[in-house]
């Protein structure tokens, strides 16, 4: 009986529609309902590739680059390629064993995975490079070159000021909220740091389709999303690089810091800070390498003592004393006072170096012979003016013009993390006396020393304020950006003029002649150039330094501050020499060094050889000497071991002109020349 | 000749040979889509190189098979279905001496560049000789004895396919219980079949003892409202009760022993893994190997199962296009152009190309019925039924398992999948069926 069940027949069409029905709804909600399949794919399968632009240049006031890019190779691997590969070959050429060739291939694989092309070996020394060029057919498909365009400084020169780039980090990405990626280099430090936005350029995205093993097979959508890199824009900088070279060569094997402004613009000629490094280390293969070196370096190279650094200024914040009397009308220029050797106002004495009858008989003669006396009492004529009622209001003044010729305060310079010195507030002296003190507490502020502190940036600035007689301009590198838009702002606040003092050019020039006498006939006469009328203020500043844990008191910090030529003045200069003794005997020649450099833009035979004589000089303290050669010896030490495994590992290779090991590299890389200087 | 090609489509149901040719013709275009890769198109396709172009090719056997077919006469397939069964049991045994090892399956045997994979091959052979034996003029199908030997006939193929490590291929052995249910195969065995094929999923759903309790209180619950009826009539108390041991039986100890003791641990997580667990297999007993081992074909399951629903999951409404599928043009489904090739459709062309697509094998499985309806042969008729029954197992767990609601087991969507033997041995069961019907006013035996 055919027909017997056919009833049965509705029961297995009902099980095929509801299980299609199943089928029907749960594509429904994969397909329609939810949205994060879309992501998930677009996640999958396209990859967003950046494109860099290159970086701006940066120019010196001449024209000349100082900051630029140049070419450099990494040796890329495909480690799914190597198989028949003669890897005997690429060993021999980067001078590495077949231990270590494994080693990075296995370090690529974990990083990228198999089938993305990886770093093998990145920045190839031109000797590698030059090989690996003539040969790379024969290495390839497994391993090809790669351009990368990596920074370079020409001169060698200004590494505090222009600063490197580096890879970013987590925290970076997070502060940017992501505008980075990662792997993506930014300026860390100096210039690159400061002007990053313009400098970087815009970067280009390219959106690209790969495959299941993440390789890449074309463009997404024929490149409609795509956008192109638009290169990073040129800096003009006020900079001049000879100048700067010299500041740094004069630096060498001391601790300080020199500064040189033109007051008319508040541009900045040169800023050095001993002791300094070759930029270049921080930018090729052994960047790491260096960097953590230089950075346990005691004498500290990678601080920029000229912003960073705070010195009590000792006599060279004379003038400023002398100003801020001059601008309350508590003294005119005639005002002299009697000094026998000493202070006698308050009730410890206070020595002065003269004791002469009439060494401070009016401002100008007590300028130029620095008298203690003299500024300790026009430190307490000013603090305590009657018209202001009292030394808490007095003191808030004087804070208050200290304030705004730039102490004590950060000046704003276009470099990162500038500090601003110290001139404390009436709350630390209520909180140490409490609350009873007098202009007699305080009163070595007058001369320098005590609750004082300034960067060399800032007495250069202050500088430009006697030059100028009685403005300035925030001190700054870049004078203009190529191709500057309405909307770069970042440069407007340099050319806003900061009129500090209501002192009339008369009175002014009293304060500038005296500090002419300085140099014609006082303590600075080293900084004399024949022909050119230099105003200056020597500086000699005590200071304490805490060793083995006590505070002990160490050589006193050079100083010397001036401006030229007086008359019309185009340079201003801060030198501080770390520990040298008095301001005149080193600080002093160095600035008219520079002075001179820049403003006849050559040094005769004799002036080079007072050039070299600085530079062959060492002024550090024992103490930091001795930890840095402590730590010289490890690190040649280090190399030595690394040179021995080296050659062990090539018992072939020692052809004298082929011993260029990276154990050799690498030290020449950190010391260029005169290597055995600390031994 | 004339007269020939005129009986050859005398009867033929060109409805059904219609959908089979755009099912086979979506298959490699899809298959197209997901393989092409620049090279010349004519070029591509004549090489029989490209997986497109071979792919054509078997359709092209398949064709001329079918037309064979066509050409047999209908009770050809009644008088060689014993010998076709014997042929398609001996082909199954020979696969353990034989079997090369493709991608750790036991179950193909190679010969001169072409791979035969016997479990595929045999469900025709199985589903005639099923047929065959539900026609038997002397079958008395109520009792026990002959549903036993219906039973054993297409077990024995499936537990030989068990055994050549394809639990896929062998469980669509028993879409033909569907056959012998329409033949008189008490309904009570699909219920109970059913039931538990849902007590199994509750207790990987349910934990164990909240499961038990929930059973044992639908049973009191059940006693307390039938209270009267109990009085009356213990038997039912007795079958309650009995009821209720089975299952807590199974889901307490069965469900258990049979996924520690009885399939392989990566089946298990599988299963687990698309209700969306994790099952932790006690690795004590296991070597390391087979630990890794394990652990690489849970990872490459879970990782199909959600590649593919990006690919499914991304086509929206109306797909991104054909060819334009980011995710199955770039190989991030594996076994795309096989077991996945259902992402290509469900990607490209969306909810409304799936929709279609399931349309098409839902007409054609109604169609198929309809046609089994019409036979006035009870051969014909159970063949049809076997076809249909096997259709659609193929195609509801394979959409499934793209779509990630059935676990992972490897079988073909029907006339799509890439692959000879799929595709040849599903045109054959459709064409031994076209060629039935078109005979369906006689009485075959």
């Amino acid at each position: 009986m055919p027909a017997f069940n056919q009833s049965r027949q509705n029961v297995i069409k009902l099980i095929f529609l509801v299980a299609f029905i199943i089928l029907a709804i749960r594509l429904l909600f994969l397909q329609l309902a939810s949205t994060q399949y879309d992501l998930l794919a677009l996640d999958n399968a396209v990859s967003k590739k950046i494109v860099y632009p290159d970086r701006g240049i940066i120019f010196d006031r001449k024209g000349r680059s100082i900051l630029e890019n140049t070419q450099t190779y990494d040796l890329m691997v495909n480690p799914t390629q190597l198989k028949g590969l003669d890897t005997m070959g690429i060993c021999t050429i980067l001078k590495i064993d077949m231990e270590t060739f494994r080693e990075r291939i296995i370090g690529a694989i974990i990083k990228n995975g198999r089938y993305r092309p990886s770093i093998f070996e990145s920045s190839l020394s031109v000797e590698a490079f030059v090989q690996l060029q003539e040969n790379i057919f024969r290495f390839e498909p497994g391993f090809f070159l790669q351009e990368r365009p990596i920074r370079s400084y020409p001169f060698k020169a200004a590494a505090h000021i222009l600063g490197y780039v580096g890879e970013v980090d987590s925290s970076i990405l997070k502060k940017t909220n992501y505008y980075y990626q990662m792997g993506d280099y930014m300026g860390l430090s100096g210039l690159e740091r400061f002007y990053e936005p313009i400098l970087m350029g815009q970067r280009g995205v390219r959106y690209q389709i790969k495959d299941n093993k993440n390789r890449i097979v074309g463009s997404y959508e024929k490149g409609l999303y795509d956008s192109i890199a638009i290169a990073g824009r040129n800096l003009r900088t006020s900079i001049d690089i000879d100048v700067q070279v010299l500041a740094e060569r004069m630096l060498k094997n001391k601790l300080g810091a020199i500064v040189a402004i033109d007051p008319r613009s508040g541009g900045i000629i040169a800023m050095a800070s001993g002791p300094t490094y070759d930029p270049n280390l921080l930018t090729g293969n052994q960047r790491k390498n260096n960097f953590s070196w230089m950075l346990r370096d005691t004498a500290r190279p990678l601080f920029n003592r000229a912003i960073k650094g705070q010195y009590p200024p000792g006599s060279t914040v004379k003038p400023t004393g002398a100003l801020i009397a001059l601008d309350e009308g508590v003294i005119t220029p005639s005002f002299g006072l009697g000094c026998s050797g000493a202070y006698h106002g308050c009730r410890r004495p206070i020595g002065c170096t003269h004791k002469t009858a009439g060494h401070a008989g009016n401002l100008r003669v007590a300028l130029a012979n620095s008298c203690n006396s003299y500024f300790s009492h026009l430190y307490r004529l000013a603090v305590d003016n009657p018209r202001l009622g009292g030394t808490v209001n007095g003191y808030l003044k004087w804070k208050q013009y200290m304030n705004s010729f730039g102490l004590g305060v950060r000046l704003g310079v276009d470099l990162p993390s500038e500090d601003k010195g110290l001139i404390v507030d009436t709350s630390f002296y209520n909180r140490l006396y409490n609350r009873s003190w007098s202009s007699c507490t305080n009163v070595f502020l007058g001369i320098g020393q005590g609750e004082m502190q300034a960067t060399p940036l800032q007495m250069a600035n202050m500088m430009c304020i006697i030059a100028n007689k009685g403005f300035y301009y925030t001190p700054h590198f870049v004078q203009s950006i190529d191709g500057q838009l309405e909307s770069d702002t970042i440069l407007n606040r340099y050319k806003q003029k900061h009129k500090v003092t209501n002192i009339s050019n008369e009175t002014f020039e009293v304060v500038q002649l005296g500090m002419q006498d300085v140099v014609e006939q006082g303590t600075g006469g080293v900084a004399r150039i024949e022909g050119i009328a230099v105003a200056a203020k020597t500086g000699t500043a005590e200071n304490y330094g805490m060793i083995y844990g006590k505070r002990e008191k160490l050589k006193d910090h050079s100083w010397f501050v001036c401006f030229a030529p007086r008359e019309n003045p185009t340079i201003a200069v801060a030198v501080i020499v770390e520990n040298a003794g008095f301001g005149a005997t080193w600080a002093g020649p160095m600035a008219a060094l520079v002075m001179e450099k820049y403003l006849r833009d050559t040094l005769s035979a004799a002036r080079w050889k007072e050039v070299e004589r600085i530079e062959s000089t060492e002024i550090i303290l024992p103490i930091v000497k001795s930890k840095r050669n402590r730590l010289d010896s490890l690190r040649k030490e280090k190399m030595r071991k690394l040179q021995l495994k080296a050659t062990a590992k090539h018992p072939m290779d020692n052809s004298p002109g082929k011993k260029t090991t990276a154990a050799h590299y690498h030290l020449s890389a950190i010391k260029p020349d005169n290597e055995e200087q600390f031994i | 000749m004339k007269n020939n090609s005129f009986e050859i489509s005398k009867g033929i149901d060109w409805a059904l040979v219609g959908i089979y040719l755009v099912l086979v013709v979506t298959g490699i275009a899809s298959i197209f889509a997901t393989t092409y890769r620049d090279e010349n198109i004519i070029s591509g396709f004549l090489s029989f190189k490209t997986d497109y172009s071979r792919q054509l090719l078997y359709f092209i056997i398949s064709a001329v098979l079918a037309v064979f077919i066509l050409l047999t006469d209908s009770k050809f397939f009644t008088a060689t279905s014993n010998i076709f069964y014997a042929v398609g049991l001996i082909l199954l045994i020979l696969v353990f001496p034989f079997h090369t090892d493709v991608k750790g399956t036991k179950s193909i045997i190679r010969f001169s560049g072409f791979q035969l994979q016997p479990a595929e091959l045999c469900k025709v052979f199985v589903n005639i000789a099923l047929a065959k034996y539900l026609s038997s003029l002397d079958l008395n199908f109520k009792k026990l004895r002959s549903q036993l030997i219906a039973s054993s006939l297409v077990l024995v193929p499936a537990v030989l396919t068990i055994l050549q490590s394809e639990t896929g291929l062998a469980l669509v052995y028993f879409s033909f219980f569907l056959v012998m249910y329409r033949e008189g195969l008490p309904s009570a065995i699909l219920v109970i079949g059913f039931s538990v094929a849902v007590l199994v999923v509750m207790t990987l759903l349910i934990e164990q003892n909240l499961l038990a309790i929930l059973l044992s209180l639908a049973a009191l619950v059940f006693i307390y409202t039938a209270k009267r009826q109990i009085k009356r009539d213990r038997s039912i108390l007795v079958l309650v009760i009995t009821i209720w041991v089975v299952s807590v039986g199974i889901q307490r100890f069965a469900v258990p022993y049979f996924f520690n003791n009885v399939l392989k641990p990566y089946q298990v997580q599988r299963i687990y893994a698309t209700v969306g667990k994790d099952f932790q297999v006690d690795t004590e007993s296991m070597s390391e190997e087979d630990i890794k081992k394990m652990e690489d074909k849970k990872k490459a399951g879970n990782y199909n199962v959600k590649q593919s629903k990006i690919a499914i999951g991304s086509g929206g409404f109306w797909g991104k296009g054909l060819m334009k599928g980011t995710q199955t043009r770039y190989d991030f489904v594996p076994e795309q152009r096989t077991d996945f090739i259902f992402c290509t459709v469900g990607e490209g062309f969306g909810f409304a190309g799936s929709i279609v697509l399931l349309g098409l094998y839902l007409f054609m499985l109604l169609r198929i019925i309809k046609m089994a309806e019409r036979q006035r042969s009870t051969f014909s008729r159970a063949y049809a039924y076997g076809v249909a029954s096997v259709f659609f197992f193929h195609v509801f767990i394979n959409i499934g398992m793209t779509i990630g609601i059935i676990p992972v087991i490897g079988i073909t969507l029907p006339f799509m999948s890439y692959g000879g033997t799929s595709l040849i041995t599903f045109s054959v069961l459709l064409f031994i069926l076209i060629r039935l019907d078109a005979d369906h006013q006689m009485v075959i035996r």
